[in-house]
């Protein structure tokens, strides 16, 4: 399979790509791994005129701490963040994440900021951002804006982005030391995609009631769903197994999600408890076991 | 630089080639077609099977899902750059001993998966294994004795005196 006939340009820098981008207006996609835009075309899904490549510029690659943040250049490759030391230890759930995206060709290849601003709805990056309350900086000719996560992403392969706008990192605040995270994923076993995931941040004080705890869950509609039911009950509990299972039991009120041919959607709300009940103990430090191989890498 | 065809230069098996390409050949038609290096194959054609393994900068990687363009500059190593003269790889002479391949169609791909992982992991478990070759499928379901093929391979390359054609594999 080939895609339709497109011209080529590599950018040297951020500002190339932005005059790039302005030359070539609505006809042209940037191009970072590839992983999501050349299968896209090569099905003739997407036919962009040109592709401005900003694989070739420097200094978008790494993760390196910010202050308070993690900052993740947006060319950096799932293997690097999942393989990250630094990540591993202060974000566990962010490189857990990044180790069960496809395989590891794909995860050598593919970018955070590719995934993201791809925003395919089956992907893992955007489900752990949004229980990691991320922000992604976005650069335009006009200037710098950061954009939080509860509103970069919008729907079905939509984000927040203008036309005008190039991804440049993503910025994970560090979690206190008080806090836990997880990310748990069923995976269709032939795709590798997300059929549900539960991401999950989880605050605790000295006596082991909960300040806070983020969840957001993958699989339930276009964009990552923020179970607020489960997030209210436990703000204040004690975090026991019992109130983390009955917190749980609500991860999917007041979603929607579509029924799939391998997943039906009760099916899918269904699964969603019981990886949120999973995600939530984790966080909380308890001990958890899956049989699924993919969650103990 | 916004061509119709473009200019690439890239190092194939330590080899530097020079070519003009069409922005949308992918990279594995152009190992394939344009270098002759057939031992990478298309299968899937959709970044699942990844029967068109190779190394880009020392990463395994699917050749059907990059560009040929994005290859500019780049160092591959294909299946065909593994042996020394007619000394095989030894992940390659694993795959010989221990019977992992059958129709030999994905055996290029498990090999450049393999050789990637032992590159980082020199004594890998079964299941860890089973992992790296995620993205990997043999449609004639020869899993086992790829697995261990994978094993002996890494023996022989700890130089392990027990892999010598014996069973090491338990």
């Amino acid at each position: 399979m080939f895609p339709a006939s497109f011209g080529y340009v590599a950018a040297r820098s951020v500002d190339e790509a932005l005059e790039l981008l302005a030359k070539h207006g609505e006809d042209a996609k940037l191009l970072a791994g590839g992983h999501s835009l050349i299968p896209a075309m090569k099905l003739r899904l997407a036919s962009p005129q040109t592709l401005i490549d900003i694989g070739t510029v420097q200094g978008l690659r790494g993760v390196r701490v910010d202050s308070d943040a993690l900052t993740i250049g947006a060319l950096t490759v799932h293997a690097d963040i999942a393989h990250s030391d630094l990540v591993r230890q202060r974000v566990p759930a962010l490189a857990a994440a990044a180790g069960v995206i496809g395989d590891v060709q794909v995860r050598n290849r593919g970018t955070i900021g590719g995934s993201c601003a791809h925003a395919d709805p089956a992907a893992d990056f955007p489900v752990v951002l949004t229980a990691l309350n991320a922000s992604f900086v976005a650069v335009s000719s006009s200037g710098k804006r950061t954009i939080a996560v509860d509103d970069f992403f919008v729907d079905f392969y939509t984000t927040a982005l203008g036309q005008n706008e190039i991804l440049t990192e993503i910025r994970v605040p560090l979690p206190p030391s008080d806090a836990g995270t997880a990310y748990h994923k069923l995976a269709n076993p032939a795709s590798g995609y997300v059929v549900v995931s539960s991401g999950a941040l989880v605050r605790r004080d000295g006596s082991g009631k909960c300040i806070d705890a983020r969840v957001a869950i993958g699989g339930l509609g276009g964009k990552p769903f923020r179970p607020a039911a489960t997030e209210a009950a436990l703000r204040g509990k004690s975090l026991t197994p019992e109130a983390i299972a009955d917190a749980a039991a609500k991860a999917a009120d007041g979603s929607d999600p579509d029924d799939e041919i391998y997943a039906s959607a009760d099916y899918k709300r269904h699964v969603a408890t019981v990886l949120t009940r999973r995600a939530l103990a984790q966080a909380s430090g308890f001990k958890i076991e899956t049989s699924h191989p993919q969650n103990q890498r | 630089m916004n061509a119709e065809r473009a200019a690439i230069s890239l190092t194939v098996n330590n080899v530097r080639h020079d070519a003009t390409v069409e922005p949308r050949e992918l990279l594995v038609y152009f190992l394939r077609d344009r270098l002759g290096l057939t031992g990478t194959h298309v299968g899937c054609d959709t970044s699942q099977c990844g029967a068109c393994t190779i190394h880009l900068n020392g990463r395994a990687v699917k050749s059907c899902t990059i560009l040929a363009v994005q290859a500019n500059g780049a160092e591959i190593t294909t299946i065909e750059g593994l042996a020394r003269g007619d000394e095989l790889h030894p992940v390659q002479e694993g795959f010989r001993q221990k019977h992992g391949l059958q129709c030999g169609y994905c055996t290029p791909g498990m090999i450049m998966s393999s050789v990637y992982l032992l590159k980082t992991n020199p004594n890998p478990s079964a299941e860890e294994i089973k992992h790296a070759l995620d993205g990997n499928l043999c449609r004639c379901t020869g899993y086992v004795n790829i697995v261990e093929s994978v094993k002996w391979a890494a023996e022989r390359m700890r130089g392990g005196q027990k892999a010598e054609g014996g069973d090491v594999s338990r």
